[in-house]
């Protein structure tokens, strides 16, 4: 029981803290907060059903394409939504968050109209696959999940600490114009960021419709709050912290229901987020800011 | 209290004045029509209004209302025993739209009898209206609490939840010999919400032991931490007041973390929806319907053709139930022998029919009293439980 029940928390941990890691990586270069990421997520899922459900293809192919049609996503949402606002003067800083919640009230009426509005079935035999440990049932699935989430957090990582494409990326979070001067192409590099985080939205949409065979066009928004929350929760634009953030509320939430009452899932989720915010203003890895 | 009823009188008083005074000369000629129809060579001829939500996003519902009446109205004129003329008007699910078509139909058409408004909201507003105005009202797809105890002019004819699910529960206790249910419902639906307390309710009083109750959310993906404790608990059945969307994710992970027990749902679980979503994991799903297509029933199956055939498409239990609602209705005109309104009332109370959705009759307070059909998912379809 508390076996199952874990992995079930440390499943659902880890597809949060995916989500929060496009998140996280939006707002650490560009200090925005990007509620179109939701809607992403959701695509991709989408992109996944349809791929294996209608052209019957293996699953390595709707994980090419959900990466591929959310990375086009991305690159459309730098191009029409955030960068004209970004080259303005006089342009408030809470257009671009606008902006995004425009979009994604367009994709979730888009995937409203192209995919309907029940939930659809994801039909992967490799979602099938399991295996009996006593009495507890574990899907491959799930282990991949982790795994995935792990390998992200570890290379996003490495890629920001180690590599010149990451050290030009967080020159450009430090200050847009120095960088610019310094030789950094901060146009690309905004773009770029912006698509790796679309795609890793749209491997977490694959990876959840597989696990919960679940998808709909709602999902994006609820996924997207969490999401958001979560970066407060381990520190905004901090990668470490997206992962630990994302456990920790997936954790809470099942915990809630073992030992609790399924109705306060996420009154007492977020209650636990208020609470830890108040001793940690930063989030559990976010850095002090001094004035 | 007595305050607001006096005042609603006067002011319904006034609005009915008011729209005679603006229909003029119209209004006397439909009431002068109206003296003779009642008499005119033996057959009863009379204006029935239909209020409906045709238009916004429920147009589906009202839409296979009108065809069943449609289809019903065609079948009865063309019997000859009674004329009926059917006015339709659209509530677009809105309360005060539905109370002012209704208002409409009543006061300046004229009609002897309503068919009522599709949602329960709307008909608690159109309802006490209704009675007041001494006009008798059917609800076809009115499921909540309390919609004929309005007055004694409200009647429905649709399956209400606190009958069906109490049907459903029964014969799964009696085939699986259950005494420990789980209960899971939405909780932030009024529709699911209503369906966990009448569960609650039966469960209690067939003296079912209740393990625990867990609840979700509209949109929630994930249900399996509910789903391990229920597991952990071994029920001989979960009861799931939910709508089809959010139930067929949950059997499907039920099933595939190894809960095999059945699943006993409200009216929102039932539809062919589920098997879609869930494939293989629907079975074992116990539904009551009133409505059950599959019918070894001559009527059943002639309706179900002659449906087909002119939309297109199968009937559901919409359909149905406004179909058999327009033949209850001519059976009481043709009772009555006129078209007046308290005739007519006392005459519908007395009505019984055997229609497509068996045999028919009303309780002392207007309600349904029919035995619904219980069904399983068994290999992927529908079918009679027993």
């Amino acid at each position: 029981m508390l076996i199952e029940q874990l992995i079930n928390g440390l499943t659902l941990g880890s597809i949060y803290a995916i989500v929060a890691l496009g998140f996280t990586l939006v707002f650490g270069v560009l200090g925005i907060i990007n509620m179109a990421h939701g809607e992403i997520f959701m695509f991709g899922a989408f992109i996944g059903v349809m791929i294996t459900s209608i052209f019957d293809a293996p699953l390595w192919v709707a994980f090419a394409a959900a990466i591929l049609v959310t990375a086009i996503l991305g690159y459309f949402l730098e191009n029409f939504a955030l960068r004209p606002l970004r080259s303005k003067q006089g342009v408030s800083h809470l257009a671009p968050l606008i902006s995004t919640i425009g979009v994604s009230i367009f994709l979730e009426n888009l995937s409203h109209h192209m995919f309907g509005a029940g939930n659809r079935p994801f039909e992967a035999p490799f979602a099938e696959i399991n295996f009996q440990i006593g009495s507890i049932t574990v899907y491959l699935v799930q282990i991949v999940i982790f795994v995935i989430s792990i390998l992200l957090m570890v290379a996003l990582s490495f890629w920001l600490g180690k590599t010149k494409a990451g050290k030009a990326l967080r020159a450009t979070a430090e200050n847009l114009e120095t960088a610019s001067l310094l030789g950094v192409d901060t146009k690309r590099i905004i773009t770029m960021t912006v698509i790796i985080a679309s795609a890793m939205g749209g491997i977490a949409g694959i990876l959840v419709g597989m696990a919960f065979n679940s998808v709909n066009p709602q999902m994006g928004l609820s996924m997207g709050l969490k999401g958001l929350a979560i970066i407060i929760l381990g520190g905004m634009g901090n990668v470490r912290g997206a992962m630990a953030g994302g456990l920790i509320l997936g954790l809470a939430e099942t915990f809630v229901v073992v030992y609790g009452d399924s109705g306060y899932k996420d009154a007492i989720a977020f209650l636990a987020i208020i609470v830890i915010l108040l001793i940690r203003p930063q989030g559990l890895f976010g850095k002090k800011i001094t004035t | 209290m007595k305050r607001t009823i006096k005042k609603v009188a006067q002011f319904s008083a006034l609005a009915s004045m008011l729209a005679l005074a603006a229909c003029g000369g119209g209004g006397e000629q439909t009431s002068g029509e109206a003296d003779g129809q009642a008499t005119d060579g033996g057959v009863v001829k009379a204006d029935i209004g239909v209020v409906s939500y045709l238009s916004g996003s429920g147009a589906a519902y009202g839409e296979a209302i009108t065809s069943g009446l449609e289809l019903a109205l065609e079948e009865i004129n063309a019997k000859g025993e009674v004329e009926i003329n059917l006015i339709i008007e659209d509530s677009a699910g809105k309360q005060d739209q539905a109370l002012t078509a209704a208002q409409k139909l009543m006061n300046s058409e004229n009609v002897t009898a309503l068919i009522g408004p599709t949602l329960s909201t709307e008909m608690n507003v159109v309802g006490p209206e209704a009675d007041l105005n001494g006009v008798p009202t059917i609800g076809t797809s009115t499921t909540a609490e309390g919609i004929p105890q309005i007055g004694e002019y409200i009647f429905r004819n649709s399956l209400p939840e606190a009958l069906a699910i109490p049907a459903s529960i029964d014969k799964a206790i009696e085939k699986y010999d259950a005494k420990k249910v789980a209960i899971l419902y939405g909780n932030d639906d009024v529709f699911t919400k209503s369906g966990f307390d009448t569960m609650k309710a039966a469960a209690e009083e067939k003296g079912l032991e209740i393990l625990t109750i867990e609840t979700f959310q509209k949109g929630q993906s994930d249900y399996n931490a509910q789903l391990t404790k229920i597991k952990g608990l071994n029920p001989d059945l979960i009861l799931a007041s939910a709508l089809y969307n959010e139930g067929a994710v949950i059997m499907d992970q039920a099933r595939k973390m190894g809960i095999d027990v059945p699943f006993v749902g409200g009216n929102g679980f039932n539809s062919p929806e589920v098997i879609e979503i869930a494939g293989d994991a629907a079975d074992g799903l116990i539904v009551a319907t009133p409505w059950y297509a599959e019918k070894d029933d001559p009527k059943v199956q002639e309706f179900v053709s002659k449906f087909e055939e002119k939309y297109g498409k199968k009937p559901d239990q919409f359909a149905a139930q406004a179909y058999d609602a327009l033949y209850i209705y001519a059976e009481a005109l043709k009772n009555a022998g006129s078209n007046d309104r308290d005739a007519f009332r006392d005459a519908l109370a007395e009505v019984k029919i055997t229609g497509i959705l068996g045999d028919f009759a009303f309780d002392a307070e207007g309600d349904v009293i029919m035995t619904p059909t219980v069904l399983v998912i068994e290999d992927g379809a529908f079918k009679v439980f027993e």
